[in-house]
């Protein structure tokens, strides 16, 4: 039975043998968000998407302690069997104002609001049109949908157009799926762009905020706010696992009769809901990220401080600045070695190889939060500037690797 | 439409601009195998073709393709399809 990922299991054997298991690292402790404990000595952590740093956040944890305390461990099933908890409709609304949304419905993770939404939104005889570059829980979403899936290139509204116009005379609703921040590399979708083709073909658009929820926009909604087109995006997808310091995840939507996706949406229907102690943080990150812009300008000043200061060693930086920043890697044996060396030094990333990436490509990548410090921002570029001369990889090598 | 030796005529091309090509290309060769493509350099590789020969292939037609000849089996009715 097992026998099909005899493969998978030497390319992950010759990928661990340079030293660490780049996907099994196991802290001894988490200290903070920008902390924690690797066999006994300090780690600075730049690759867990805790960007505006709530985690730690007192009030959310006071909140979920309160939570966890009057109900309970956990829900103990989904919320059309065991029940809707007062916390769930009350995020779900909390949520709705904060996006300017008629309609909100949550999910126990962001994985499962792309499945959930997407199977559900697109039936037999619709299309579906996603980027080359979509995450992972967006192609499932599609397989599980019945609809005809159709791949345009990564950011190129152009192939978008293209696309549609070749399927412009099949019947059907058509449902064009794009991210804010792409997660590997950190770059936007050409969103103002890509609202014109939606608009040519009569066609729908879904965009999933993951990474840029908190991030982007003057209130944190995301790239849709920051592009100023959120009146043309018809469904808004989003996570409670990066910005909001926990996990879960969000649909969201202006439409007349959103409530039928609860009994449509099986990733909603079939799983347990989410528990007390995650509603409650959930609830009280988005009040302490509205009431804390200077969280999102400490992120992008920190974002800029990583890009310029790797920049300035002599690497070659493929995005602009953002929260996520990806050191491309000439091989796959380099990128093994140079994140292995990384955590010695003390700087744990993520290590990013294909299919997972663009293009196959193997990444370093790094994502910053509000919460690091100037000085732990600049031990970090050091540190990744110190492994990059060692292996001989600043400037000409990476530069190839473009 | 696009026949057979039509298509066949244009991976080659296709493969040749983007620099894949390694030998004689027939009905029979192997993309994964043969070609050195991983399953990203494949989807990539006919995306590249759906551009030159401006047509749509829906991913759920990927599943098909193994060989050059199922590639070209796939742009044959998918020509004729979006004409």
């Amino acid at each position: 039975m097992l026998e099909k990922f005899r493969a998978l299991r030497a390319e992950h054997a010759a990928v661990s043998a340079a030293g660490r298991d780049p996907f099994g690292v196991a802290f001894d402790t988490v200290l903070s968000a920008t902390e924690a404990v690797l066999e006994g000595r300090r780690v600075l952590l730049l690759g867990t998407n805790n960007y505006l740093g709530l985690t730690f956040d007192p009030d959310c944890i006071e909140d979920a302690a309160e939570a966890v305390r009057s109900l309970g461990t956990g829900t103990t099933g989904s919320r059309i069997a065991n029940g809707t908890y007062g916390g769930h409709a009350a995020l779900e609304a909390r949520l709705a104002r904060f996006l300017g949304r008629r309609s909100a419905m949550v999910f126990t993770t962001g994985y499962q609001a792309n499945l959930g939404a997407l199977a559900a939104l697109a039936g037999r005889g619709d299309h579906l049109l996603l980027d080359a570059d979509s995450h992972a829980s967006i192609y499932d979403g599609a397989r599980l949908s019945a609809a005809q899936v159709t791949r345009f290139r990564h950011n190129d509204p152009d192939d978008l157009r293209r696309r549609l116009r070749h399927l412009s005379s099949q019947p059907g609703e058509k449902l064009i799926v794009a991210e804010g921040i792409y997660s590997m590399l950190g770059d936007t979708a050409p969103l103002r762009e890509i609202v014109e083709v939606k608009r040519e073909a009569g066609a729908w658009l879904l965009v999933d905020e993951a990474h840029s929820l908190g991030v982007l926009g003057e209130s944190g909604r995301g790239l849709a706010e920051a592009e100023g087109v959120e009146a043309e995006v018809d469904f808004v997808v989003g996570t409670f696992s990066k910005s909001l310091g926990a996990i879960g995840g969000f649909l969201a939507s202006d439409l007349d009769g959103f409530d039928a996706l609860r009994l449509s949406a099986r990733a909603y229907m079939f799983t347990a809901s989410l528990p007390p102690s995650t509603v409650a943080s959930v609830t009280r990150a988005i009040e302490v990220m509205e009431a804390r812009p200077e969280l999102r300008e400490a992120l992008r000043r920190n974002g800029q401080r990583l890009h310029a200061g790797l920049s300035a060693a002599g690497f070659m930086l493929g995005a602009m600045p953002s929260p996520i920043v990806s050191l491309p890697m000439p091989d796959r044996e380099r990128a093994v070695l140079f994140w292995n060396r990384l955590l010695e030094a003390g700087v744990y990333a993520n290590l990013a190889l294909g299919p997972a990436t663009p293009g196959g490509k193997p990444l370093l990548r790094m994502s910053v939060s509000a919460l690091l410090t100037p000085a732990q921002i600049d031990a970090a570029v050091l540190a990744v500037a110190r492994t990059g001369e060692a292996l001989g990889l600043i400037g000409t090598a990476l530069e190839a690797a473009e | 439409m696009l026949d057979e030796q039509a298509a066949l005529r244009e991976i080659t091309a296709a493969l040749e601009e983007s620099g894949k090509l390694t030998g004689p290309v027939t009905m029979e060769t192997s993309i994964l195998h043969d070609l050195n493509l991983d399953s990203v350099g494949a989807i990539d590789f006919v995306m590249l073709l759906e551009t030159r020969l401006d047509t749509v292939i829906p991913m759920d037609r990927m599943a098909e393709i193994e060989t050059i000849g199922d590639l070209v089996r796939v742009l044959t009715s998918q020509a004729s399809a979006a004409n």
